[in-house]
């Protein structure tokens, strides 16, 4: 058997960068998706503080511990990313390893904003979207993740399969933002 | 139109997915009768005024939302998620 050579989601596709804006592929590691048992929200949140030193995240909220962030990801479910999750988490919450099903792209830049209105139906400028929200929405025609980093600064998520299309509507966007000065 | 989530907060129609009349929730018992699951199946009301609809919220958290609105003036009146609405 040959030697298999990992891929990322982005290979080939990234990096890249428009006027002063870029956009780069984040390797994350580990990706689980959790979902509290039947009335186990609770028990769920206390684990993984006592495991990871972080909480489930409240909808549309981020919880981060050094490298490990927990993105609350739509209704009853979080995706742990950059930690493998403790084994005590199994006991109040299903767990399913997701690791090499999404693609993570950093957006980065002034105009970042502006590049998000061509593609995202919410309001992501600062006032209303400060560091560390996150929305589950469309990203053009896709269903995805949407996360504030940082000021200038997100995490845009998508299906693997999808990422190509992510960055061509990404190129087009940041284009046409710049084009305007 | 705009849709309250209750997780996600206001978010555009066009990320729902609409499904009907929030019947769904009323299903009657397997016993309930030839009469009331004729109803449940076939029976559907055509309101011009304040309706009880379920969406999806297919485009965003994925959660099923009860939502009432005008069907005349197409006010959206409240929503509440669908796991509460059962409960
Ligand atoms: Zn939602």
């Amino acid at each position: 058997m040959g030697n298999l050579v990992a891929k990322s989601p982005c290979k080939g596709l990234l990096p890249l960068s428009v006027g002063a804006m870029s956009a780069s592929e984040v390797e994350t590691g580990a990706m689980t998706m959790l979902s509290p048992r039947k009335g186990q929200d609770g028990a769920l949140d206390e684990a993984m503080r006592a495991v990871h030193g972080l909480g489930y995240p409240a909808p549309s909220g981020v919880e981060s511990a050094g490298e490990a962030r927990a993105i609350w990801f739509g209704h009853s479910s979080v995706l742990l990313v950059g930690a493998e999750p403790g084994q005590r988490l199994e006991e109040h919450g299903v767990l399913v390893d997701q690791s090499d099903a999404w693609a993570v792209v950093r957006l980065d830049g002034p105009g970042a904003e502006d590049v998000l209105a061509r593609l995202v139906p919410v309001d992501v400028r600062l006032c209303a979207f400060p560091v560390g929200s996150t929305a589950r929405s469309k990203i053009g025609h896709m269903s995805g993740s949407v996360t504030r980093v940082g000021e200038a600064s997100f995490w845009l998520m998508v299906f693997r399969s999808m990422a190509e299309t992510l960055v061509h509507d990404l190129k087009s966007a940041m284009e046409a933002v710049a084009a305007r000065g | 139109m705009r849709i309250t989530c209750p997780h996600c907060g206001e978010r555009d129609h066009r990320e729902f997915y609409y499904k009907g009349h929030a019947l769904a929730l009323e299903r009657p018992s397997p016993d309930a009768g030839e009469a009331a699951w004729d109803d449940y199946v076939h029976q559907r009301e055509n309101p011009a005024g304040v309706t009880r609809d379920l969406w999806y919220h297919e485009g965003g958290c994925g959660a099923w939302v009860v939502v009432s609105r005008n069907t005349l003036t197409h006010e959206v009146l409240g929503t509440q998620a669908a796991s509460e609405a059962r409960a």
